[in-house]
């Protein structure tokens, strides 16, 4: 006979909540009908101008000339394109920065799952980075050379976004120890650091490293703006790394380090092995989110005169050949952040949802 | 993670000894580098540029400002459109905030619908890349000014901007203005304090005090229609397009981040809280007024302190539009006096002056919240 459960007991799904049909909440009740009507009444007057100005009026093939007293026109952003997505990059050479986005893209999406999160993937992305480096900069293997002045579009943003991350994330870690160390000094140190960081603006960051470059840097060496830049990036993402690893670090119960140390393992070991680990697990979802605030930043370089994807649209606006469509232009740019971003944003929901509910157990 | 226990080792001295030692080398080795470049460019540390004057226009500012003023007063225009900026965007964005957070929450499908979409599509495209459109938007699809359009009697849309009417008061008004604007702090002052009872006696005050210096000092309104005269208006209030477009479209990105902050805020009240205060007899207004407000609250304050923060940073890409703030002055500024050092200086200083005004005024509203029915 047995009078202790040995089994847990199965989990009961809740009960469900009366769901009202998605119908009926558009159309019982006066305040319900009243909304409906409002944005009813809203699309009606407000659809068709836009219809008539992108699709029954816009111009989508010719020149300059058939978008002038024309609606929207698309046939600008087919001929201005390649130039949006690669910048000034020299035309001949366009096939490497389209071959750099592909590697990029495709190291990423190959990293999303967690069965790839290996040594392996790590070594990976050092290949893809090195080889993107290579294409675009160029001078070996028969590569002609490109200076990083000439290059432009979306693999500057990628290329910013992945070594702010990559050069951010490890002095985040560091900083947020050294915030959470029992040694004054450091504590002071890296708070001093993360706050001043966090409190400035980056648009005002930036400014700083263009201004302040020639001046910290010895007689003789000087650096490229986008090495200025990527320094502003590394610098503002490290602080916001480090706020959201100490989140983690905090979600770390005290009991974890304290029965580590009991087993004898040493004070790196316990950091290395059995805190970190952890802590880095639930940072994960936030540190999804940083990812999101890094690419929407990478669109500031436009205000040192980089030509990231921003720019590089808003320099294609001055060809004298064309009217000038802001609006198209900023739509697709908008519709270009939006993909990747809102990707990345569905991808750390994802993460939450699945590292919810503890560690997973083996 | 302290060590109990009086004293501490050198395990324990020695790393900050050595992390003092590193940093005073390094402020050293770039305090050495900075003067060896500035000496070979001929450029001197000083403040006294500020006295100088300013060569260059500010298209438009709160304060006074004219080329010629000294540099340490353009310094305060910038300032000033910086922090008007600010406020505008903050209490703007929070008031727009509520609408989509309770459509975001309600039952209505097609609210609920086109809410999400909004934040969704606001949140994950860049600011800057708004701000461009929305600028965009306003120089191509608004008329010129011969033909302005005109959606409401007095209000003018054109590609130089918004025009409206203004209406200003005629006589002596200072007494009057004084007088309303001091019983408005006192209610102000005492709706904080909780007393409402007495907040309304003096709003009841203030109004009529307000209304016998009207009649007592004989005071008038005029109106200052705005005309269209030859190449564009003149009366009346004109908006710029950058200004327009940089309030507009931060006001609209930021709404879509304050909603979110809003609806997790109700979120995060249980609904047994709504059951609970209902089933003791409370009315829907009261318990929303008395209990799940005060409570959700609590989890608003914080995160608005950080939004509120961004909002100040975010006020610096005016500058992509050519709106004058703070930023874009020092830039100005310092281009043409090339006094780098100083300017780069001051502007991070007012920065973090300004973040951490903002955040010790949040920590009081945040004390009183969290302080308050606990």
């Amino acid at each position: 006979m047995r009078y202790v459960r040995t089994a847990p007991e199965p989990v009961r799904p809740a009960p469900p909540r009366p769901k009202r049909p998605a119908l009926r909440s558009i159309v019982s009740g006066g305040a319900n009908l009243l909304t409906t009507a409002i944005i009813v009444l809203f699309a009606i007057r407000a659809v068709p101008h836009l219809l008539s100005w992108a699709v029954t009026h816009g111009v989508w093939n010719g020149d300059g000339d058939a978008c002038r007293d024309a609606g929207a026109c698309w046939a600008f952003l087919r001929a201005k394109m390649p130039f949006i997505l690669f910048g000034i990059y020299p035309e001949a050479e366009r096939w490497r920065p389209i071959l750099v986005v592909l590697i990029l893209g495709a190291a990423t999406l190959w990293s999303l799952p967690r069965a790839h999160w290996t040594r392996a993937t790590l070594g990976l992305w050092g290949v893809a980075i090195v080889a993107s480096l290579l294409l675009m900069a160029g001078g070996r293997l028969g590569l002609s050379p490109v200076p990083t002045s000439a290059w432009g579009g979306l693999p500057i943003t990628m290329l910013l976004t992945i070594f702010s991350l990559a050069l951010g994330f490890p002095l985040g870690i560091v900083l947020a120890l050294a915030r959470r160390s029992d040694m004054p000094v450091y504590r002071w140190t890296a708070t001093a650091l993360i706050e001043v960081m966090r409190a400035m603006p980056l648009v005002t960051l930036l400014f700083v490293a263009s201004v302040m470059a020639p001046l910290l840097l010895p007689a003789g060496v000087t650096a490229d703006n986008l090495t200025r830049a990527l320094v502003a990036f590394v610098l503002s993402s490290s602080a916001y790394i480090a706020e959201v690893v100490r989140g983690g670090l905090q979600g770390v119960p005290p009991g974890q380090q304290e029965s580590a140390r009991a087993l004898g393992l040493g004070r790196s070991t316990v950091l290395l092995s059995i805190i970190l680990p952890q802590a880095i697990r639930k940072a994960l979802a936030p540190l999804t989110s940083t990812v999101v605030v890094i690419i929407k930043n990478s669109s500031l370089v436009l205000v040192v005169g980089l030509f990231d994807l921003l720019s590089a649209g808003r320099v294609s606006l001055n060809d004298p050949a064309w009217p000038t469509p802001y609006a198209e232009t900023y739509l697709v740019i908008a519709l270009i952040y939006f993909v990747i971003c809102y990707g990345f944003a569905r991808y750390a929901l994802h993460l939450e949802r699945t590292t919810q509910g503890g560690e997973r157990r083996p | 993670m302290r060590r109990r226990g009086a004293g501490h080792g050198w395990g324990w001295w020695l790393p900050q000894i050595a992390l003092l030692l590193a940093l005073a080398g390094l402020v050293l080795v770039v305090a050495r580098t900075v003067s060896d470049n500035m000496e070979r460019q001929d450029m001197v540390l000083s403040l006294g540029f500020l006295r100088s004057t300013a060569e260059f226009p500010i298209a438009e500012s709160f304060l006074a400002y004219a080329p010629g003023d000294t540099i340490a007063w353009a310094f305060v225009v910038g300032l000033g459109n910086s922090i008007a900026l600010t406020l505008l965007i903050i209490v703007l964005s929070t008031m727009a905030g509520v609408p989509v957070a309770l459509a975001r929450h309600s039952g209505h499908m097609l609210a609920r619908t086109l809410a999400g979409g909004f934040v969704d599509l606001v949140r994950n495209v860049p600011l800057v890349v708004q701000l461009l459109f929305w600028y965009g938007v306003i120089l191509m699809a608004f008329p010129p000014a011969r033909a302005a359009a005109q959606p409401l009697p007095g209000l003018f849309l054109t590609n130089r901007g918004i025009t409206v009417t203004t209406v200003g008061i005629t006589g002596t008004a200072l007494p009057m203005i004084a007088t309303v604007m001091g019983g408005l702090t006192l209610t102000l002052v005492a709706a904080w304090r909780g007393r409402l009872h007495q907040a309304s006696l003096y709003t009841l005050g203030t109004i009529v005090a307000g209304s016998v210096l009207w009649v007592v000092l004989d005071l008038g309104l005029a109106r200052d229609v705005p005309h269209f005269d030859r190449f564009n208006f003149s009366g009346g209030l004109t908006l710029t397009p950058e200004f327009v477009a940089v309030v507009w479209g931060s006001v609209i990105y930021a709404s879509a981040f304050a909603a979110e902050i809003l609806r997790s805020g109700l979120d995060g009240v249980p609904r047994g809280q709504w059951e609970a205060s209902r089933a003791l007899g409370l009315s829907k207004r009261q318990s929303l007024r008395l209990v799940i407000v005060p409570q959700a609250l609590r989890m608003i304050v914080p995160p608005m302190n950080s939004q509120f923060i961004t909002i100040l940073k975010n006020s610096t890409l005016a500058l992509v539009v050519g709106y004058p703030d703070l930023n874009f002055v020092a830039n100005t500024a310092i281009n043409h006096t090339g006094q780098g050092l100083e300017g780069v200086a001051i502007l991070m200083l007012v920065f973090f002056t300004l973040a951490s005004a903002i955040s010790l005024a949040m920590n009081r509203l945040n004390a009183r919240v969290q302080r308050a029915g606990a």
